[in-house]
């Protein structure tokens, strides 16, 4: 079954996404997105009661460790990246009204 | 002598003996890449003065020496989605357009020990998300065999410089195949080790449970070497795993005498090219005559392995990616008075279109709704493809296929049909599902010249009987 992507769930996805599309990408989008789902409805296909998520191939459990700080002040080699700052912190446009 | 044109291995011993001084590895490396960039454009930083400066600093560190293993002096190329400290590592990608990374990717710190010398960061897919290195936002690269075709992807750039002799080997990393389908399209060699052997940390993360570094190089050898220069348990990588052994090269031995391999009939049926398809069997004749047994089965569940893949690859990438929001590092948009609005635009203006493509599928596979049926879905799907592969491992050793269902396609074929592109990733991506290792060795070329690949996969952790297999067939044809 073709599956249709409303533009509801294309700005909700959107929204989701963190990422704004024109109406010319959405379009695309909804297009894109139906197509890949319907490969994906593929696995329906398969029979998978009973059958465990498996999310990583071996079994990976947290990795603990002393809470120890091990690297050194590192602030002015990070901020050399930052696209805007001031007084040694991270700038961002306004947050609040 | 054209210097370029020798392995890792074999320069790495006339720097050595004194023959070839590291300066004039360099200078050779650096010549060729000025004769052919402008054509194939492999590279998207080189990182020439400093290349040099390194190349005295090693030199001197080989004479006293401090540095006496056999990639000493040797340059290489690195995947631009590992970071090198002080040094441009974009991801091929406009959102780090300007990211010059404090750290080094422990894979190449582990490089750097050996005294390699970095002689640029090669072009990719963006974010290692396609299959042709068309999607780079840097613009693409040539196949040196023919360059109306794509090297392949996403570890296009490094396949290209090792086939181009622009560099003496490289790295990359593969998440679905783009070492493996790359090194197939270029006519070089390529590994990606078992999930958990080199460590992730300073590799810039698409799909985490799926993405390994590896090395691309002119031989099997070169590669069993470099791999075992670059893989270590890393308390920095949550998923790396402790190994038992890390010694490959001991699988550099000229004998399958009762290796059993498993060709999976599933491998060679409809999509396979028939020319493909009769060089892979050739190749597997070769070891039979060698002394392997040959047996097909059927693999299954092969079909499924793309729309699994997919879902489980964009989720993650979805969830990696968030942290590229014009706050700390890398593009941020010129226009936006408020945060929020900041984020999105500085998203939607650094990201290309096939990025965006997974972030959004991966957005909407993990939202709220849709999580069960289809990343639950996946998941259950990709524990049955790893169950499907002990099977087959508990009877076989190796399992051998082509890495892709054809030669080198033309620019546009591939990245103009999503779905068309992925499925050029048939026969390598199950095997990140699984965990796998798998090598892509040079085994043919078609009757337009260009190169084909056989793939070999071993069982998790037997590096040394894939590397075996790989290294007895490289015995048998000529050197390419």
């Amino acid at each position: 079954m073709a599956n249709i992507i409303s533009d509801e769930t294309i700005d909700y996805v959107g929204i989701l996404a963190k990422l704004e599309l024109s109406d010319e990408e959405k379009e695309q989008a909804k297009k894109d997105m139906g197509n890949m789902l319907d490969y994906i409805d593929k696995l329906n296909e398969l029979n998978t009661d009973g059958v465990e998520p498996m999310s990583h191939v071996f079994p990976v459990n947290n990795c603990f460790r002393e809470d120890v700080v091990t690297n050194g002040d590192d602030r002015d080699a990070m901020l050399q990246n930052a696209p805007d700052m001031k007084a040694g912190s991270y700038k961002v446009p306004r947050t609040v009204n | 002598m054209d210097i370029t044109k020798m392995t890792a291995l074999a320069l790495g011993k006339k720097i050595r003996q004194k023959e070839i001084s590291v300066r004039e590895a360099v200078l050779a490396s650096q010549e060729k890449i000025k004769e052919q960039e402008e054509s194939l454009h492999c590279y998207i930083t080189l990182n020439t003065e400093a290349a040099l400066l390194q190349a005295d600093k090693v030199q001197k560190l080989i004479d006293n020496k401090s540095l006496t293993g056999p990639l000493a002096g040797v340059p290489v190329a690195i995947k631009d989605n590992i970071c090198t400290k002080d040094i441009l590592t974009t991801c091929a990608s406009k959102i780090l357009s300007n990211f010059i990374p404090p750290y080094s990717a422990e894979a190449y710190i582990n490089l750097e020990r050996q005294g390699a010398i970095l002689l640029g960061k090669t072009n990719m897919d963006e974010f290692a998300m396609g299959s042709t290195t068309e999607t780079s936002a840097f613009g693409i690269t040539k196949n040196p065999h023919d360059t109306s075709r794509v090297p392949g992807g996403s570890s296009g750039g490094s396949c290209a410089a090792v086939a181009a002799d622009e560099c003496f080997y490289a790295l990359g990393s593969d998440t679905g195949g783009s070492i493996r389908q790359p090194s197939s399209f270029c006519g070089v060699t390529g590994i990606k080790p078992t999930y958990g052997t080199v460590s992730r940390y300073g590799l810039v993360a698409y799909g985490s449970s799926l993405d390994q570094i590896g090395p691309i190089a002119k031989d099997v050898t070169d590669c069993a070497v470099i791999l075992e220069a670059i893989s270590s348990y890393d308390p920095k990588d949550s998923t790396s795993v402790k190994r038992d052994s890390y010694d490959f090269t001991a699988g550099l031995v000229n004998d399958v005498k009762g290796l059993k391999i498993g060709l999976p009939k599933d491998y060679f049926g409809e999509g396979l090219d028939s020319q493909v398809s009769e060089s892979i069997l050739a190749a597997a004749k070769e070891l039979e005559a060698k002394g392997a047994i040959l047996e097909e089965f059927d693999l299954g569940l092969v079909d499924y392995a793309i729309p699994a893949y997919y879902t489980i690859a964009s989720a993650e990438a979805s969830s990696n990616l968030a942290r590229f929001d014009g706050v700390k590092y890398g593009y941020r948009t010129e226009d936006a008075d408020e945060l929020h609005h900041m984020y999105k635009k500085s998203r939607s203006e650094g990201f290309g279109p096939e990025v965006k493509r997974r972030i959004m599928l991966g957005s909407f596979v993990l939202s709220s709704g849709y999580y069960d049926a289809y990343y639950l879905k996946a998941l259950r799907t990709k524990a049955l493809i790893k169950q499907a592969f002990d099977k087959a491992f508990d009877r076989y050793d190796i399992i051998l296929g082509p890495a892709a269902p054809t030669t080198a396609p033309k620019f546009g074929e591939l990245v103009s049909d999503p779905i068309k592109m992925y499925l050029s990733d048939i026969y390598t991506i199950s095997t990140n599902l699984a965990g796998l290792p798998g090598i892509s060795v040079p085994c043919g070329k078609d009757h337009e010249g260009l190169p084909i690949g056989v793939q070999m996969l071993a069982k998790c952790f037997d590096e040394k009987t894939l590397i075996r297999a790989a290294y007895t067939y490289e015995q048998t044809r000529e050197r390419v």
